[in-house]
């Protein structure tokens, strides 16, 4: 993994004026901080790795087991970093009627990628995720902060088009 | 420039995460500079979600008599013509209206006037940013008498008259669950707001939080001094940003007008609300497996008793309510209980919250008496099934609840008639189902759903669910055998009795219940390997009618497989062999001419 080892010494790239610092400190009287801490960590450095999991065992005080389990309990918690655009695919049980599954089969055939990966050039990474609530609107596709809702397989291609061709996001938005 | 008629118009809208992700941020900026450049005589402000997800984004216009007119399907493009013709011009326009308070029967009128709205009372209504907006209608005085002149018994007494029972889905009494907590020893109480609505296709607190936060807080706050609670949490999904935006906003401006913290409302009570983000588990809607979580530990449920009103929180006496249980809180104390209890049946009192959603021709937010039919609720609110299709079943509950078919729409919503069918109440999705849903596939969606969602600590549910799951999917998948039902209702039945949590103990409903009202395509995709709906995959062929295809060569860009041929202009086939079903074909069509058999 990386340049992290096993041991568990310090890792450079975590230095002490960094933000995983600056969490640890700001939750350090709260006695049930574990996942506020780890959201943090992950929003800083987009994703849980083990160098950083050590990391925030070692200053917050917690067994690297206890870090772990909690981690990998969580669906919001990614132990892999994703790709430049985040595509999450409702299939919330609306979005699952109205053809959630044919959305997600036709991102994995334009992108060729399967689903809970990462495409090779880093630019996508496909993801299902339960239902985000916006179940009028169904089937939905997020990409990034941008939300597309009753969508067709066919519009599939339409909306990643515009990602890969950056310059023109705004004029293919629905 | 003013309207012909002098009128000031003030325009509202619906701003919570439904409208955004219709297209309403584009919208309220073509509104706030036309606001700005001082042409026209309107304010612009926002509120949460209305209710009319099916016409989002939606701008509420009213003018200075108090008519209101409400349009639909708004774009940035069409404020123009909205302002110069309605606000300049002094015309409705007719062709964009979902409905006008002038007449009730117009449009979509009887959406909201088959409701009854009492925990949605602000939503769509109110500034949710807005203190002061939500005072002017008399918030916060529920708090305010309750800890100037109550005892806390006295609101325990009156929560208990109201006979509200907790949204959440089991239906607890709310008065007696108090009660409970206000009786435990110890000097240290919690309480929990519950706001980890985690069932897919339910939305109703996301809506609450979002477009009434302070009627939740002001439930808290009276909830808290009514067992004895200094400190509350507010559980509240991390999927839902905007609310957590709004409760942060909600909370500082409560804090800055002396409604949290120390002595609030001029009193000796002190009271604190912090926020926790849920980081992503079903599980976590279960009491002991939220409770594991704000102690920021795996959120695993553990056995009951001791029950959480006595060792809780950090092994506290604590009370847990749900989002929508907690804001009708402050209604039944300005009210009383007793105008509460006058709403409903014999056993449940009020009104509930649906989230009516999937093929309903209106999906939105639907809050009714209990009482009222499923049907009122899907036909006179929710105005039917789509055109052209014909009602199949309602799915209530997620993935604890079950599937009813047509001849049980007669049922009340009442907790005790609808758990009788095999479904429950539940939290308040309501998911309309038609021809083209597989009811099998739905069932092996929610237990795969339990399934990924199942924490793993008890044996039914870790390995019963997903013994079930793997039936089901060998069912979808053309390789059902008969013996599959028998064995499917012997491990429902296993798994409901001996599940720690009610995750395990209610996955099967789904499965029962679809065996139940469904069973005949259980038995089409057993014996007769067929998918009368069109879904699995493995049970359909896509055909081509030769009649209608124009040969337009559409469906041959799309397929994947290559399986379409013909000459152009010609009707085309499509070979079954390479054939995957994946129906690109049927989305791309232009004169309908595929389908599946």
């Amino acid at each position: 993994m990386g340049k992290g080892c096993s041991c568990g010494a310090e890792f450079s790239d975590i230095n002490d004026s960094g933000p995983l610092e600056e969490i640890i400190e700001k939750y350090k009287t709260d006695k049930g901080a574990l996942i506020p801490i780890l959201q943090e960590s992950q929003e800083a450095y987009g994703y849980l790795d083990e160098i950083i999991m050590r990391e925030i065992a070692k200053r917050g005080g917690y067994q690297l087991s206890r870090v772990y389990g909690v981690a990998t309990f969580y669906t919001q918690f990614r132990l892999q970093p994703i790709g430049e655009y985040l595509i999450r695919v409702c299939h919330g049980t609306a979005c699952h009627v109205a053809g959630a599954t044919q959305i997600t089969d036709e991102i994995c055939n334009q992108l060729n990628v399967e689903e809970g990966d990462t495409t090779e050039d880093g630019k996508f990474t496909l993801e299902s995720v339960m239902c985000v609530g916006a179940c009028s609107l169904s089937p939905i596709m997020i990409v990034g902060e941008d939300t597309y809702g009753k969508l067709k397989p066919t519009d599939v291609r339409k909306v990643l088009k515009a990602y890969t061709k950056a310059d023109s996001k705004e004029d293919d938005q629905e | 420039m003013t309207s012909q008629n002098g009128d000031r118009y003030k325009l509202i809208l619906g701003y919570g995460t439904c409208g955004i992700a219709a297209g309403a941020t584009p919208v309220k900026e073509a509104l706030e500079n036309a606001a700005g450049s001082g042409e026209f005589s309107i304010d612009v402000d926002i509120a949460g979600c209305m209710g009319y997800c099916f016409r989002e984004p939606v701008i509420e216009m009213i003018d200075s008599k108090g008519n209101s007119f409400l349009y639909g399907d708004m774009t940035a493009e069409k404020v123009e013509r909205l302002l110069s013709e309605h606000v300049i011009g002094g015309n409705a326009i007719d062709e964009w209206l979902v409905k006008k308070s002038e007449d009730p029967d117009f449009g979509e009128g009887d959406f909201l006037k088959n409701q009854h709205r009492i925990v949605l009372r602000n939503c769509g209504k109110l500034n949710p940013e807005s203190i002061e907006e939500y005072m002017e209608t008399g918030g916060y005085e529920a708090a305010r008498t309750a800890l100037a002149g109550m005892s806390c018994e006295d609101v325990i007494e009156e929560v208990k008259i109201s006979g509200i029972r907790g949204r959440g889905g089991a239906g607890f009494p709310t008065g007696m669950k108090w009660s409970f907590a206000r009786g435990a020893r110890g000097d240290v109480k919690y309480m929990i707001c519950n706001a980890d609505e985690g069932d897919p296709g339910a939305f109703m607190d996301r809506s609450v939080l979002e477009g009434d936060p302070h009627s939740v807080i002001e439930g808290m706050i009276i909830a808290g001094y009514a067992i004895g609670a200094r400190q509350g949490y507010i559980y509240c999904r991390a999927e839902y940003p905007l609310a957590l935006k709004r409760l942060d906003i909600a909370m500082d401006a409560c804090r800055s007008k002396g409604f949290l913290g120390k002595g609030i409302f001029g009193s000796d009570w002190d009271f604190e609300i912090s926020v926790k983000k849920g980081a992503g588990a079903f599980v976590c809607g279960e009491e002991t497996a939220l409770i594991a979580s704000i102690e920021g530990k795996r959120g695993m449920p553990r056995p009951r008793p001791p029950f959480p009103a006595n060792e809780g929180l950090y092994g506290k006496p604590t009370n847990i309510n749900n989002v929508e249980t907690l804001a009708a809180i402050p209604w039944i104390l300005a009210h009383g209980g007793g105008e509460y209890a006058k709403i409903g049946t014999e056993k449940s009192k009020g009104t509930k919250v649906f989230c009516l959603a999937g093929k309903v021709r209106r999906s939105g937010l639907a809050e009714v008496p209990m009482g009222y039919t499923l049907r009122q609720v899907i036909y006179d609110v929710g105005g039917g099934v789509q055109e052209g299709k014909s009602f199949k079943a309602v799915q209530m509950g997620g993935p604890s609840g079950g599937c009813l078919s047509a001849d049980l729409l007669d049922t009340l919503v009442d907790y005790d008639a609808i758990t009788q069918t095999g479904a429950i109440m539940g939290s308040g999705g309501m998911i309309v189902a038609d021809d083209s849903t597989c009811m099998v596939d739905l069932a092996r969606y929610f237990l795969s759903f339990t399934q990924e969602e199942s924490c793993g600590k008890c044996v039914p549910c870790r390995l019963g669910t997903k013994r079930m799951l793997e039936i089901l999917e060998n069912i979808c998948e053309g390789k059902g055998e008969p013996e599959d039902i028998l064995k499917l209702e012997t491990l429902a039945e296993d798994i409901k009795d001996s599940s720690l949590c009610a995750l395990g103990g209610t996955a099967p409903n789904p499965v029962l219940t679809t065996l139940k009202y469904f069973r005949n395509e259980y038995e089409d995709h057993i014996f007769n390997k067929k998918c009368t709906a069109g879904v699995c995959p493995a049970l359909i062929t896509v055909k081509i009618n030769k009649s209608e295809c124009t040969g337009c060569t559409a469906c041959v860009k799309v397929c994947p497989t290559g399986a379409i041929s013909g000459k152009k202009k010609e009707p085309h086939s499509i070979d079954p062999e390479t054939c995957i079903r994946c129906k690109l074909c049927i989305s791309r069509c232009p004169s309908e001419a595929i389908y599946t058999e």
